[in-house]
């Protein structure tokens, strides 16, 4: 930190030029900008969340009837497991790594990500490996029917014969995404830890720094050992080594091992940037600085750490010896007391508060309440001879979706318009907003909760045909899935028609405490004219002093003309 | 005055919820298909007591949050802000301890009901004819009678032995002593179960809902895996362990019957020549690979890619015709 100037920095160096932030075409080169970067992540990932949730949606119109009759069983099978790829490496992880990629330079007063090149390179691979994923619908025998876990043997069985098949294609892609997440955890970890701006010490850094932080960790510890198990699933595959083939003496269950050290982790990965996500959207529209922020910011570590010993979970049935059980389901609990230390002091920032529902306030306050709900099935399912019952049922399937369309999908969301007017420097527009947060929520709750009982009564997931017994609840959940398809419209229609022709508002238009409120909206190229010097904690409300001592800050004393109309209109008498 | 009030609220808000988490801990037994394993019931009472709990959690949680929301919200003029206060040490130790403990003793009460259910891994149960019953559990005073029911089965000196056999995409049961095939599962009631589990070729998982338990079978692996039934009747066992193309379909019955009628079906199977058991995997397959009128091909609107062909219907002594006809749980 301390080796950084606090001069104005000399436009004419030897980086490749990223092009005037008012040129639209820069999202389509090797941008080195981290805004534009964070900007082509996030739209990249959101189309593969369309493709994502297109195949969910037919998936959802073949389970409105017990029989297996809209499609045929193996495309249902290569549909889900393209669902959970799709939605995991190509949506979920990019576009929380775009918001990242956007944010964190700006709220540590960096003028860039540490290695903009590679960042660069990071965000190419992931449309060339969703292209390559997707190639695999053209191949003799169609895409990968082994589900997003690929377990072997099934993985391995190769019913074309061929050497390019779907799962090669499948397990390459995956390569390619995990050594992108890769490149952009060494990126995140060198950058938080040594291009803080001047004064910014650990407990003045944003609460979603923290987030991201804890996040990028769990890449670098984890993905080395999922890269290494697709790597011998590869060979097995395709030169016929023997990690894991029963046949040739392998051992199935080793590869569940590396798959799940790191992908539960993985689940952190995505849900503690969503949590900064909260921790950053609500003090803006409570007005009230962050409950406990040190804590809430330190439990985002542990989480990390408690992390790294939990993924037998996954693996209660897969004849595990009694005393790893016990040892996993212990430590799985344990994550609980961390994730609840937030919510509490999410609860405790909002009481009291003076609470304006905006939509990235509405979408974080139903993002946490889903993440509670969540929260506690997941502590149903940490307990052995509970999960023993559930294990591969629609009850797990309800649980994640909760954590990844509840509560991941809605900070994502919450984030996307609470910082929209800083990418852009115009307003979306509060009724679109609104509605789409109505339509989320509801259709959330229609597909979601009825996966619950459905698993409790013993519906296996991945099931293309199921018992009539069954029909009822599957209907409600179709229902709620085609009405989610249906949510992503006016958000769409908003961002594009907010972003040509939206009401142009001011650096800061929600009067909020952070250094990306400080600089121009859409921030010019190095983001800071002068690098901001830190004096006091990020979430000063209510204490009216300033966040740094070169900069001011108008955007706080000089209210209310700085409000946007839309947001005047929308707060409630 | 306030504070009172303050506290009033409060307490009538807890009593509320009191009674709210003892009811959804009532109601979660109803959310089950039929108890019919003693290891079952053991199940459900540790389900509810975790229901209880977390729709007290849950309720304590979102009653305040939500209190908040309409309450503490900023009138349209109203620019200032809230006063800043930015936590309390007391309040962060308490929310810390009381999750901790509580999921301490979750974890603790778990392991509780495992111990009693008595499911052993595969290490323990290898060459193992007498399961062991835990010692100390026997000193309890609140023995619960499932627990009971295990151990009076499981010392009754006869365990049932049954070897399970799963395969793309079928199952088939074999009775070593009176080497009797079948893909039915045939069970008496009241009797502890040890199967030994095994795969021919991919990860299937042995789920009987109503029997609460799911285990995985391993190819090259034998597992054994023990339960006691308890309650006659009709039930279905499901493949929970995604295997492939038709593994939505690999489902069969699973009778629990009476020690009398048991032993009548074991002698009476053990007459029949083997015969090809309706399989739903092979019917498919196929109506597809034969395309003409009435063939999956038509019916369907995509049609499939290329699958792993499923092995040919099992030739057992006791062969149904027909579909699994377990009824509704």
């Amino acid at each position: 930190m301390t080796n950084i100037s606090l001069e104005p920095i000399d436009i004419v160096r030897g980086q490749p030029y990223p092009g005037a932030p008012d040129n639209w075409k820069r999202f389509f080169t090797f941008s080195t900008d981290h805004k534009v970067i964070g900007i082509q992540y996030i739209v990249t990932s959101f189309f593969f969340f369309l493709v994502g949730g297109l195949f969910a949606m037919i998936m959802r119109g073949e389970l409105i009837t017990p029989e297996a009759d809209l499609i045929d069983r193996t495309v249902y099978n290569a549909l889900f497991t393209m669902h959970g790829s799709v939605m995991l490496f190509f949506w979920t992880f990019p576009v929380l790594v775009g918001l990242g990629n956007y944010l964190v330079p700006l709220m540590i007063g960096a003028r860039d990500m540490a290695f903009p090149r590679l960042n660069a390179v990071s965000f190419w691979m992931i449309p060339v490996a969703g292209v390559l994923m997707m190639t695999s619908f053209l191949v003799p025998g169609g895409p990968s029917q082994s589900g997003w876990w690929a377990y072997p043997p099934v993985s391995l069985q190769n019913p074309t014969g061929n050497l390019i098949n779907g799962q090669v294609l499948w397990i390459l892609a995956v390569a390619i995404s995990g050594v992108s997440s890769i490149m952009g955890a060494v990126n995140f970890v060198t950058t938080i830890f040594r291009m803080r701006t001047p004064g910014m010490t650990w407990f003045k850094t944003p609460a979603f720094v923290w987030a991201v932080l804890g996040a990028q960790l769990i890449q670098l510890y984890g993905l080395p050992a999922l890269t290494g198990g697709a790597i011998m699933l590869l060979l097995d595959l395709t030169i016929g080594t023997s990690f894991f083939a029963p046949e040739r003496g392998g051992n199935p269950i080793l590869y569940q091992h590396f798959f799940w050290f790191y992908s539960h982790p993985a689940v952190y990965v995505m849900v503690l940037p969503a949590f900064g996500i909260f921790s950053e959207v609500l003090p803006v529209h409570a007005r009230k600085p962050l409950f406990g922020y040190r804590v809430i910011a330190a439990s985002s570590i542990l989480i990390t750490i408690i992390s790294g010993t939990v993924w037998v979970h996954h693996m209660y049935a897969s004849a595990t010896p009694p005393w790893m059980r016990m040892f996993f389901m212990v430590t799985t609990m344990l994550v609980a007391v961390p994730s609840g230390i937030k919510v509490f002091g999410w609860v405790a920032t909002v009481w009291g508060g003076k609470i304006r529902f905006t939509t990235p306030m509405l979408f974080a306050l139903g993002g946490i309440s889903n993440w509670l709900f969540a929260g506690i099935t997941g502590i149903f399912l940490g307990s052995v001879p509970i999960d023993l019952h559930v294990h591969n049922t629609y009850f797990v399937v309800g649980h994640f979706h909760y954590v990844l369309y509840g509560a991941i999908v809605m900070g994502i969301y919450a984030a996307i318009y609470h910082w929209f007017p800083k990418m852009t420097g115009r307003m979306y527009y509060e009724g679109l907003g609104k509605l789409h947060f109505v339509l989320t929520y509801v259709g959330t709750a229609l597909i979601f909760l009825p996966m619950h009982p459905l698993g409790l009564m013993g519906m296996p997931r991945r099931v293309a045909s199921y018992d009539p017994e069954f029909a009822y609840w599957n209907v409600v959940a179709s229902i709620g899935g085609f009405l989610l398809g249906l949510s992503t419209l006016p958000f769409i229609l908003n961002m594009v028609s907010a972003w040509i022709r939206g009401e142009k508002v001011g650096n800061n238009p929600w009067r909020a405490y952070g250094l990306e409120w400080l600089t121009s909206s859409p921030p010019s190229v190095e983001n800071y004219e002068q690098l901001p010097l830190v004096i006091s904690g990020p979430y000063g409300y209510g204490k009216n002093q300033p966040l740094v001592s070169n900069i001011p800050n108008p955007g706080l004393t000089e209210f209310p003309e700085s409000l946007p109309k839309s947001l005047m209109q929308e707060t409630t008498s | 005055m306030m504070k009172l009030r303050a506290i009033l609220t409060m307490s009538v808000y807890a009593i509320l919820v009191t009674f709210a988490s003892f009811w959804m801990a009532k109601q979660s037994y109803s959310w089950f298909p039929p108890e019919a394993s003693a290891e079952g019931k053991l199940l459900d009472d540790l389900f509810s007591l975790f229901t209880g709990l977390g729709t007290f959690i849950y309720l304590g949680v979102i009653g305040p949050f939500l209190y908040s929301l309409i309450f503490h919200r900023a009138s349209k003029y109203d620019l200032s802000d809230a006063p800043p206060i930015e936590g309390n040490t007391w309040l962060e130790i308490i929310w810390t301890a009381i999750p901790l403990a509580l999921v301490l003793t979750l974890a603790f009460v778990s392991y509780r009901t495992y111990e009693k259910m008595s499911i052993r891994g595969p290490m323990e149960l290898v060459h193992l004819h007498l399961p062991q019953v835990v010692e100390s559990a026997y000193a309890e005073p609140f023995d619960s009678t499932p627990q009971q029911e295990i151990q009076n089965a499981a010392q009754s000196a006869s365990v049932e032995q049954i070897d399970v056999t799963a395969r793309q995409w079928a199952w088939v049961f074999h009775y070593p002593e009176q080497d009797v095939t079948s893909t039915e599962l045939h069970l008496p009631v009241d009797r502890r179960i040890r199967f030994t589990l095994r795969s021919e070729d991919v990860l299937h998982g042995f789920y009987i809902p109503a029997f609460r338990l799911d285990q995985y079978l391993v190819p090259n692996q034998e597992i054994d895996f023990e339960l006691t039934p308890v309650k006659t009747g009709t039930y279905r066992l499901r493949d929970s362990m995604y295997s492939g193309t038709y593994f939505a379909a690999n489902q069969t019955d699973v009778v629990v019957q009476t020690p009398d009628e048991y032993q009548r079906w074991l002698a009476d199977a053990a007459t029949q020549t083997p015969s090809p058991a309706f399989n739903q995997a092979a019917y498919e397959y196929g109506q597809t690979s034969e395309p003409g009128a009435g063939s999956t091909k038509d019916k369907v609107a995509v049609r499939g890619w290329a699958t792993i062909p499923p092995a040919p219907p099992p030739v057992v002594n006791y062969a149904p015709k027909h579909e699994p006809v377990s009824p509704p749980a």
